[in-house]
C-alpha cells in the first residue's frame, strides 16, 4: 500500500468512525441503565427462595437509592382456597374519581407523565355503548343527571388474552385468579396492550416518577413495586393489600360504597351473594374473557 | 474446504468496497441517514418511547407498520421461486437469486422494526428458547419469530450456496438447495399468513379479527413485492452489465397484474362487509375511511392509497403497461398504496377507537420517521451489497478461475503463510 492511499483509507476509516461515535452520542446520557444483577434477574417462576431473597434486596437498595426512603417489599403468594373477584354497582357510582386517585397512590404508579389504572367512563342513560361514554369529563360537580359513571380497570379474566399473546410469559394469571406482571421479565413489546379488550394496561413510555414523599412503601414484588422505562403494568387488585387481607385501595376509598370485593371460593362472602342474587353483567361477554370484574344496577 | 469458503467471503467483502463514484456516492448517503437513524434511535433508548407518536391508546405506529409491510415484501420472493422451480420457467431463472436476496435484505429491516419497537430491547435474550421463556406455541408473536428468522436462514443457505457454487465453477448438487426452496416456497406463505394471525387472534380488536386480513396481507405482499423486483432489476440493469431481458420484467408485471385485481376485490369485500352492516364494530373502519366524531387523520391517507391502487391495476390491465415507463409508474403507485394500506392503513385504525371507545389519534413523530428512514437505509445498504457482490458472480468474473494469491496475500498474509504451509 503506498503512502497516498494509506493516508486517504486512514481518513475515511477515521472519518467513519468520528460519524459513528456522532450518532451513538445520546446514550451518555443514560441515567437509569440496569445493574447486571437485574440484567440477569431470572423469571419470576424460576428463582428459588434464596434468589427471590437476593432480588427483594436489591430491590430494596434501588428504591432507597432513588426516593430515599426503606420499602417493605414482599413476595406475597396467593392464598389457599382464595379466588378474588370484584362487583361494582353502577346504581351507586357518582363517578367522583376517588378509586382513580387512590389507586394511583397506593400502587406506586408514575406521577408524571401520570398512569392511572382505573377509566372512568360518564355515559349518556340508556346506551352501554362505551363510545357514547365520555373520557374526560370535567364537570364542577358529580353525578350528572342523566348520566351514569362506568369505572373499568382489569377485569383479572378467566381466559385473558394478554396472558395468551405474551411471547416471554411476562405475565400470568395466579391461583386467586390476579393476573399479574413480571417488571424484571417484560420486554416491553406492548402485544397484551394490544389483545386486551378492557383497555385495561399501560405502558411506561418513559422513566417514571414519583414525588418521594409520595412513595407507598408497602410493597410487593408482583404488585406495587416501582416499575422502570420501557414494561408494562396494570391493576393487580392492590396484592400488596388483598393477600394479606385487606381490601383493594380503590374500595376503601369509594364514599358510596359502590366497590365490592372477595373470595368467590367462600359461599358466604359478601361477593359470592352479590354473584347469586344480583342481576349482574359484564363487559363484552361475547370476546369470552370471563371476566371476574362484575356490574350490577341495583334497583 | 473451509480455507476456501474463508477466501470466498473475502474476496466478496473486497469487492462490496469497490465501485465507480456513483456507488461511493450512494452507498455513502445511505450510511448517513442510517447514522441519523441510529442517533434517533439511541435518543429513543435514553427518554423512552414517549418521543415516539405512539401512547397507551394507540400502542403501534408506524414500526410495526414497515415490519407489517415488509414481511410481505419479504415473501413475495416466492413469486419468483414458483414460476422457476414449479413451472420451469427459464426468463427468470437467473433472476431468482435477486428476488430471494431482496427477501433477506426484508427480514433484516423486519428484525430491526421490531427491536425499535421493543420498550426493553435489553431483554431480547428473554425470547431466547432455553436460557430464555418462549412461550410457544401460545403466542403467535413466538410462531412470527419462528418464521421470520427460519424464513431468514432459509434464504441465507440457498443464495450463500448458490452463489458458492457458481463461484467455485461447479453445477450446485440438487439435494443442497431443491428441497430447500420448496421448504422455502410453504415459509414464504407462512411468514405473512403467522404476521397476519398476529391481529387476527385479538378478539377486542373487531378491526382486524376478520379472517380476510390473512388473504389480503397475501395478495398485496404478492403485488408490491415483485413491483419492487420490477423496480431493482431495471435498477441492476442499468447500473451494472447484467442482462435483465424484457421479458423477464414482462412476466413478472402479469403476476403483478393478478396479484393487485385480487387485492382490489377483497379490499371491496372488506369494505363491503364493515359498512353494508352497519353494525358498531365497523367504527375503526369508519374511522379509517370517513372520519369519526370529527377525528380524521387518517382518511386522506387511505384514499390516497385507493386511489394509487386503482390507477395501478389500470395501468396493470391496459396493454399501455407492456411500455416499461407505464409499468414503472404503476408499481410504484402500487408500492407506495400498498405501503399506505397495510401500514397506516391496517395497524393505526385498530386501534381507533379504543376498545373503551376512546378515540386518539397517532401522529408519528420526526425521531419516529427518522429510525424508520434509517432501517430503510440500511435495508437498501444491505441490497445493494448484496447485489454488488452477487452479479459479478453470476456473470463469472468473479470466481475462483480468477483468484490471485498476490490479493490474498496483500490483505491477509497469515492467511497466504496457512496456505503454504498445510501445501
Amino acid at each position: 500500500m503506498d503512502r497516498r492511499s494509506f493516508l486517504r483509507t486512514s481518513a475515511v476509516v477515521a472519518a467513519g468512525i468520528a460519524a459513528i461515535a456522532a450518532g451513538l452520542a445520546p446514550l451518555r446520557d443514560l441515567k437509569n441503565f440496569e445493574s447486571v444483577e437485574e440484567f440477569l434477574q431470572k423469571h419470576y417462576k424460576e428463582l428459588t427462595p434464596e434468589e427471590m431473597k437476593q432480588a427483594l434486596e436489591r430491590i430494596s437498595r434501588e428504591v432507597e437509592r432513588q426516593y430515599g426512603l426503606r420499602p417493605h417489599v414482599r413476595d406475597l403468594k396467593p392464598m389457599d382456597g382464595v379466588e378474588f373477584a370484584y362487583a361494582l354497582n353502577l346504581t351507586r357510582c357518582i363517578g367522583c374519581r376517588k378509586c382513580v386517585h387512590a389507586c394511583v397512590a397506593e400502587n406506586n404508579q408514575s406521577r408524571n407523565p401520570e398512569i392511572q389504572y382505573i377509566r372512568v367512563l360518564k355515559m349518556p342513560n340508556g346506551t352501554l355503548d362505551m363510545e357514547k361514554g365520555d373520557h374526560n369529563y370535567a364537570t364542577e360537580s358529580v353525578p350528572e343527571k342523566g348520566f351514569f359513571y362506568m369505572p373499568v380497570q382489569c377485569h383479572q379474566c378467566h381466559n385473558p388474552p394478554c396472558v395468551k399473546v405474551c411471547p416471554v410469559e411476562a405475565t400470568w394469571q395466579e391461583s386467586d385468579g390476579i393476573t399479574v406482571i413480571d417488571y424484571d421479565w417484560c420486554i416491553g413489546c406492548r402485544y397484551c396492550e394490544a389483545a386486551c379488550p378492557y383497555w385495561a394496561r399501560r405502558f411506561n413510555f418513559t422513566e417514571p416518577s414519583i414525588p418521594r414523599d409520595q412513595v407507598n412503601p408497602n410493597m410487593a414484588y408482583l404488585g406495587n413495586r416501582p416499575r422502570h422505562q420501557g414494561v408494562m403494568e396494570k391493576c393487580h387488585f392492590c396484592i400488596q393489600r388483598t393477600r394479606e387481607g385487606k381490601y383493594p385501595a380503590c374500595l376503601e376509598v369509594c364514599p358510596t360504597g359502590a366497590r365490592k370485593f372477595g373470595n368467590v371460593l367462600d359461599p358466604n362472602s359478601e361477593i359470592s351473594q352479590i354473584l347469586k342474587n344480583k342481576r349482574v353483567f359484564v363487559l363484552k361477554e361475547e370476546v369470552g374473557t370471563l371476566p371476574r370484574f362484575f356490574y350490577y344496577f341495583d334497583v | 474446504m473451509i480455507k476456501n469458503y474463508f477466501r470466498f467471503l473475502l474476496r466478496c467483502a473486497r469487492i462490496a468496497l469497490v465501485g465507480d463514484w456513483r456507488y461511493h456516492l450512494w452507498l455513502g448517503w445511505l450510511a448517513v441517514i442510517c447514522l441519523l437513524g441510529l442517533n434517533a434511535w439511541c435518543k429513543q433508548l435514553v427518554h423512552g418511547l414517549i418521543i415516539t407518536g405512539m401512547s397507551d391508546q394507540v400502542s403501534w405506529g408506524v414500526y410495526i407498520a414497515n415490519f407489517t409491510f415488509l414481511v410481505g415484501v419479504a415473501a413475495a420472493a416466492v413469486m419468483l421461486v414458483i414460476p422457476v422451480y414449479v413451472y420451469k420457467n427459464k426468463e427468470l431463472h437467473d433472476l431468482v437469486i435477486f428476488g430471494e436476496l431482496l427477501a433477506v435484505s426484508a427480514i433484516i429491516m423486519c428484525l430491526l422494526f421490531v427491536t425499535v419497537d421493543l420498550g426493553r430491547p435489553d431483554r431480547f435474550w428473554h425470547m431466547i428458547p432455553v436460557i430464555g421463556k418462549f412461550n410457544f406455541p401460545g403466542s403467535m408473536l413466538s410462531w412470527d419469530v419462528i418464521v421470520l428468522n427460519g424464513y431468514l436462514i432459509l434464504n441465507l443457505h440457498i443464495c450463500g450456496y448458490l452463489l458458492y457454487t457458481q463461484y467455485q465453477g461447479r453445477a450446485p448438487s440438487k439435494w443442497f438447495y431443491i428441497p430447500f426452496v420448496f421448504v422455502g416456497i410453504v415459509w414464504a406463505v407462512s411468514i405473512h399468513t403467522v404476521t397476519a394471525f398476529l391481529y387476527v387472534g385479538l378478539g377486542g380488536r373487531p378491526f382486524w379479527n376478520s379472517a380476510i386480513v390473512g388473504p389480503r396481507f397475501l395478495a398485496s405482499a404478492f403485488t408490491a413485492g415483485p413491483a419492487l423486483i420490477i423496480l431493482a432489476l431495471q435498477i441492476i440493469r442499468r447500473t451494472t452489465d447484467y442482462h435483465v431481458t424484457d421479458r423477464a420484467l414482462l412476466t413478472l408485471r402479469s403476476i403483478v397484474q393478478v396479484s393487485m385485481l385480487v387485492n382490489v376485490f377483497l379490499l371491496l369485500n372488506e369494505v363491503f362487509k364493515e359498512f353494508y352492516t352497519g353494525d358498531l364494530h365497523a367504527s375503526s373502519a369508519r374511522y379509517l375511511f370517513l372520519g369519526l366524531h370529527g377525528h380524521h387523520a387518517l382518511v386522506p391517507w387511505i384514499w390516497t392509497a385507493i386511489a394509487f391502487n386503482l390507477i395501478s391495476m389500470t395501468l396493470l390491465l391496459l396493454p399501455l403497461s407492456r411500455s416499461l415507463r407505464w409499468l414503472d409508474l404503476a408499481c410504484v403507485l402500487a408500492i407506495v398504496g400498498i405501503w399506505i394500506e397495510k401500514g397506516m392503513g391496517l395497524v393505526v385504525p385498530g386501534f381507533v377507537p379504543t376498545p373503551l371507545g376512546e378515540l386518539v389519534e397517532y401522529t408519528p413523530t420526526l425521531n419516529e420517521t427518522l429510525i424508520c428512514l434509517g432501517i430503510w437505509a440500511f435495508g437498501l445498504m444491505c441490497y445493494t451489497i448484496f447485489l454488488r457482490m452477487s452479479v459479478p458472480i453470476l456473470q463469472g468474473k468473479l470466481s475462483k478461475a480468477n483468484e490471485t494469491p498476490g490479493e490474498i496475500n496483500r490483505v491477509c498474509p497469515a492467511i497466504q503463510s496457512r496456505t503454504a504451509t498445510s501445501t
